[in-house]
C-alpha cells in the first residue's frame, strides 16, 4: 500500500487527535498545523513510525504575520520521506511577546543553523538549543530585522537619497 | 563594530595545550567568505567552530520589496558558479504558484542550459580542489571550457555570470543559430578535455593520498545534517531532485545516478566528475530531442501565459491586448494567487528550495531559500574531528562551499 | 523573431603582430651612454609592470576574477603574475564582491597591514556602492572603510574591464610623484578613514 497523503493525515489524527488542524494540500503537499508545544513529539512520531518514516528535515524557517494577534509567528518545517517520496509541511505558530519554541535539534543535526537563523531573523526562541546566537548578522544588532516592522535599507546611510526611490521617511519604529 | 570579535579565546587560555587557529575570513583556502576556528593539538584539529555572515546580503528580505519577475536577479547571486540553475528553479516555483504550463521544448531548453550549468559549478569545485592539493595545471586547462559556456550563455541571455536568463513562462528569445553553433562545438570538444582531466587527477599517487580517507561521512550522519547533492551521493544515497521530484520534464531523459560509498573527498570528487558524464549525455538528448521537432513546434521559446509573460514588443506598438497586458505586467495589476508553494531544484550543490507565500499582492509575502551550502556547513566540524590541518583544507574545497549560496 | 546573429560567429584568428607591445621609455634627456629621467618615472615603471595584486573574492566577482587570472583573459600579462594572500607583501587589494557590514572591519584590517605605497580597486558594484544590495547588512560601498584609487563598474564587471580598472591603476602607479605618501593631502586622506 502506497503512502499518500490520506494515509499520513488519518495516522496523524489517530495519533493527536483533535490537536492538529488547518489540514490543506496546496499543490500537493500535504500541509496542517500543531500546537506550538506539540513540534517536537509531532516530529518524533513522523520520524519514529515504521511506515511515516519522514526522517529528513528539507527546511526549517519562520513567517511573520504582524496582524494576528498572539499568532505572530509561524514556524514552518518541511519534512521529506525520502524512501517513499513523500513530503510534508507543518507550521507552529507563536506569540511575538513569548516566542519560545521546543528545539529539534537533537532530533536532527541540520536544524542547528536552521534555527539560529529563524532567531536572527525573527526572534523566535528555540528552548533547548545548544548555540542560540546570531548567525548571518552581525552579533550587536539589537532587532530582528525580518519582521515586517523594520525597514530594508540601512536609515544610517547619506549616500542614497530615498526620496529619489519613491520612499518617504519611515516612521519612528527603529 | 570590535576587531576582536574575529578572534576568541577560550577561558584559562594560558594553561591549555591546543592552538587556535584563525582561518579567517580572507584567505585563499576559503573559496569565499566564512571563518572557521580550530582548535589544533599539533598538526591533528581538535574541534573547529564556523562563522558565517560575512556576505550576508538580506536576499529574503529585499525579495518582498520586488515583483517576481524582478527577483530573478536576486537568485542568480546566490550559487553564482552556475546562476541558471538558480533562475530557472525560480522560474519553475512562479510557474508553479501562477499556473503556467510550459511546453516541452522550453523545458528541454532549460534542461540543457541548467546541465550546462551543473557541468560549469563542477568544473570550478573540482579543479580548485585540484589547486587546493597544489595542481594548478587542471584549473587553467579546464577554465577555457567553462569560457565556452559563459559565450553560450552570452548567446541566450548576454551575460556571462549572473544571467538572469529567461523568464516566467520560458525564455526572452529563442535561441540564435550561434548559440546552436558554439553549443554543437561544446558537445564535440568538451568530452576529451573531460577525459584529460580525469587523466591528471583519478589515477594520480599523490592526489589519491591526498583525498582518500579526509573528511568522511556515513549515509545516516549525512541524511541526519541534512546534505543533499554531490556530498550526499558520495556518502551512498543515491538522493537526485531530478528524478524523485522530476521538474521541467526531466523524466522524458535517462540519465544515471553517480553514487560513492565513504563519503571522502575523493568519492566527492570522483561523484561529481561522473555527474559531469551525465551531464553531457542529458545534453545530447535534449539536443537530439529539439532538434527533431519540426514545424511550429520547434519555434516555440515561452508558454501562451500573456498575463505573465511580456508580449513583444512590436505587438506592444500594434496591437491593443498587447498593450493593456504589457501595462498589467509592468505596473503589477496583473492577479497572483494568494497560496503558498515549496519547489526545489536539483542545483551544483545539492537541493536548492524556494519556499515562496504569496499574499496575492505584487510582490512575495515571504520567499525562503532552502540553501544547501548552508545546511552542510554545520558538519564541517564533524567532518575534520581527528583530520590534519591540510586535510580540513582540502575537505573544505571539496564540499564546493559558495559563500553567497551559504548567507543569502 | 530572432535577430540574425552578427557578430563573433566568425571569430578573427590572432595575429602575432598585433599582440606585441613595448613599454615605453620615460620622458628624458639622452647623450652618448646615458639616459636621465626622473626618479618617479623609473621608480613608477618598474612598479606599474610588477603589481603584486591581493585578491579579496568575496562573491560573484571573484569568480570573473578567476576567469581573469585564468589563460583566457590572462592577467599575468600585465605583471600581476604573483598573487599574494598575505597583505603585507601586496601592492594592490583588489575588492571583488559584496562587502557586508560584517566584513567591513576584515577589509580594514587588511588595509592597515599592507605597507605602503598601496593601492586599492574596487571591482563590480558592490565594493563600489554597495550595488543592487540597499540593504541593512551590506556597506554600501568599500569607500566608507579604505581610501579607493579605481572603481570598476559592472555586475559582474567583465574580464576586459576588469583588466581595465588594472591599466588605470597601472597609470596611477606609473605616474605618482615620490612625495605623495608624505603630503599633508595624504596624510588628511587617511586622518578621514581614521587610519594613522
Amino acid at each position: 500500500m502506497a503512502l499518500t497523503n490520506e494515509t499520513i493525515k488519518d495516522r496523524l489524527i489517530t495519533k493527536f487527535g483533535e490537536q492538529l488542524s488547518h489540514f490543506e494540500e496546496p499543490y500537493g503537499l500535504l500541509t496542517f498545523e500543531a500546537p506550538k508545544d506539540l513540534n517536537l513529539k509531532v516530529m518524533q512520531f513522523l520520524f519514529d513510525d515504521e511506515e511515516l518514516r519522514f526522517q529528513f528535515l528539507t527546511d526549517l524557517t519562520a513567517v511573520h504575520y504582524p496582524d494576528q494577534k498572539g499568532r505572530e509567528l509561524a514556524v514552518v518545517y518541511h519534512l521529506h520521506n525520502l524512501t517513499d517520496n513523500i513530503r510534508l509541511r507543518f507550521k507552529v505558530f507563536t506569540s511575538s511577546e513569548q516566542p519560545d519554541v521546543f528545539t529539534a535539534t537533537q532530533l536532527y543535526s541540520s536544524a542547528n543553523w536552521m534555527e539560529r537563523e529563524t532567531y536572527d531573523f525573527f526572534g523566535v526562541n528555540f528552548v533547548g538549543h545548544p548555540n542560540l546566537k546570531r548567525i548571518l548578522n552581525v552579533d550587536e544588532m539589537e532587532y530582528f530585522p525580518l519582521r515586517k516592522e523594520f525597514p530594508l535599507e540601512d536609515q544610517t546611510r547619506i549616500d542614497k537619497d530615498d526620496s529619489m526611490f519613491g520612499r518617504g521617511p519611515l516612521p519612528a519604529t527603529v | 563594530m570590535s576587531t576582536e570579535q574575529h578572534i576568541k579565546l577560550r577561558e584559562g587560555s594560558i594553561e591549555k595545550t591546543t592552538t587556535t587557529l584563525n582561518l579567517g575570513p580572507t584567505h585563499p583556502a576559503t573559496h569565499g567568505v566564512f571563518q572557521n576556528i580550530l582548535e589544533l593539538d599539533g598538526e591533528r584539529i581538535v574541534s573547529a567552530e564556523q562563522t558565517v555572515g560575512y556576505i550576508h546580503r538580506a536576499f529574503e528580505k529585499l525579495a518582498e520589496r520586488r515583483p517576481l519577475y524582478q527577483i530573478t536577479t536576486l537568485t542568480d547571486r546566490l550559487n553564482y558558479c552556475s546562476s541558471p540553475i538558480n533562475n530557472m528553479g525560480w522560474h519553475l516555483t512562479c510557474e508553479k504558484l501562477l499556473g503556467v504550463k510550459t511546453p516541452k521544448r522550453v523545458d528541454y531548453l532549460r534542461v540543457i542550459i541548467m546541465e550546462l550549468s551543473r557541468i560549469s559549478d563542477h568544473l570550478i569545485c573540482n579543479s580548485v580542489v585540484g589547486v587546493d592539493s597544489g595542481a594548478f595545471t587542471g584549473f587553467l586547462y579546464v577554465m577555457q571550457y567553462r569560457e565556452l559556456i559563459y559565450e553560450i550563455y552570452e548567446e541566450v541571455c548576454g551575460s556571462r555570470l549572473t544571467t538572469n536568463m529567461g523568464r516566467i513562462g520560458g525564455f526572452e528569445r529563442n535561441f540564435t543559430a550561434a548559440a546552436w553553433e558554439k553549443l554543437e562545438k561544446f558537445m564535440a570538444e568538451y568530452p576529451a578535455v573531460l577525459k584529460e582531466f580525469e587523466n591528471l587527477f583519478n589515477r594520480n599517487r599523490i592526489f589519491m593520498e591526498r583525498t582518500i580517507g579526509a573528511g568522511p561521512i556515513s549515509a545516516e550522519r549525512a541524511l541526519n545534517y541534512g546534505f543533499t547533492g554531490p556530498n550526499l551521493r558520495a556518502a551512498g544515497v543515491d538522493y537526485d531532485v531530478r528524478v524523485h521530484t522530476p521538474y521541467s520534464s526531466y523524466e522524458d531523459f535517462s540519465f544515471d545516478i553517480p553514487v560513492g560509498s565513504t563519503g571522502d573527498c575523493y568519492d566527492r570528487f570522483l561523484v561529481r566528475n561522473g555527474e559531469m558524464w551525465q551531464s553531457l549525455r542529458i545534453i545530447e538528448q535534449a539536443y537530439r530531442k529539439i532538434q527533431d521537432m519540426k514545424g511550429a513546434e520547434a519555434e516555440v521559446y515561452h508558454a501562451d501565459a500573456p498575463e505573465y509573460y511580456l508580449p513583444a514588443k512590436s505587438d506592444v506598438y500594434t496591437k491593443m491586448e498587447a498593450l493593456i497586458w504589457h501595462f498589467k505586467i509592468v505596473m503589477g495589476e496583473t492577479d497572483i494567487p494568494p497560496g503558498e508553494v515549496y519547489q526545489a531544484v536539483e542545483g551544483g550543490n545539492g537541493e536548492l528550495g524556494f519556499y515562496l507565500i504569496s499574499d496575492g499582492g505584487r510582490t512575495p509575502y515571504r520567499l525562503h531559500f532552502r540553501r544547501p551550502c548552508f545546511i552542510y556547513y554545520q558538519a564541517y566540524s564533524e567532518l575534520t574531528k581527528g583530520a590534519m590541518l591540510s586535510d580540513a583544507i582540502i575537505v573544505m574545497s571539496s564540499l564546493n562551499l559558495i559563500a553567497g549560496e551559504m548567507d543569502a | 523573431m530572432a535577430r540574425p546573429v552578427r557578430f563573433n560567429i566568425h571569430p578573427i584568428q590572432a595575429d602575432i603582430k598585433d599582440n606585441i607591445s613595448l613599454a615605453n621609455m620615460p620622458e628624458g634627456y639622452t647623450g652618448e651612454g646615458f639616459f636621465t629621467t626622473k626618479l618617479s618615472d623609473v621608480v613608477g615603471l618598474a612598479r606599474k609592470n610588477s603589481l603584486w595584486p591581493m585578491p579579496f573574492a568575496t562573491s560573484c566577482c571573484g569568480i570573473e576574477f578567476m576567469a581573469t587570472m585564468a589563460s583566457h583573459y590572462d592577467l599575468a600579462r600585465f605583471g600581476a603574475e604573483r598573487l599574494g594572500f598575505s597583505p603585507r607583501q601586496c601592492d594592490l587589494l583588489m575588492v571583488m564582491g559584496t562587502i557586508a557590514k560584517k566584513m567591513g572591519p576584515v577589509v580594514k584590517q587588511v588595509y592597515l597591514q599592507m605597507a605602503e605605497p598601496r593601492w586599492v580597486m574596487a571591482v563590480g558594484a558592490c565594493a563600489s556602492s554597495g550595488g543592487i544590495f540597499d540593504t541593512y547588512s551590506v556597506l554600501q560601498g568599500i569607500d566608507q572603510v579604505v581610501p579607493v584609487d579605481v572603481y570598476v563598474p559592472g555586475c559582474p564587471p567583465r574580464p576586459e574591464a576588469i583588466l581595465d580598472g588594472f591599466m588605470r591603476i597601472q597609470d596611477l602607479v606609473g605616474q605618482e610623484s615620490i612625495r605623495r605618501r608624505n603630503s599633508d593631502q595624504y596624510k588628511g586622506l587617511l586622518q578621514s578613514y581614521g587610519i594613522q
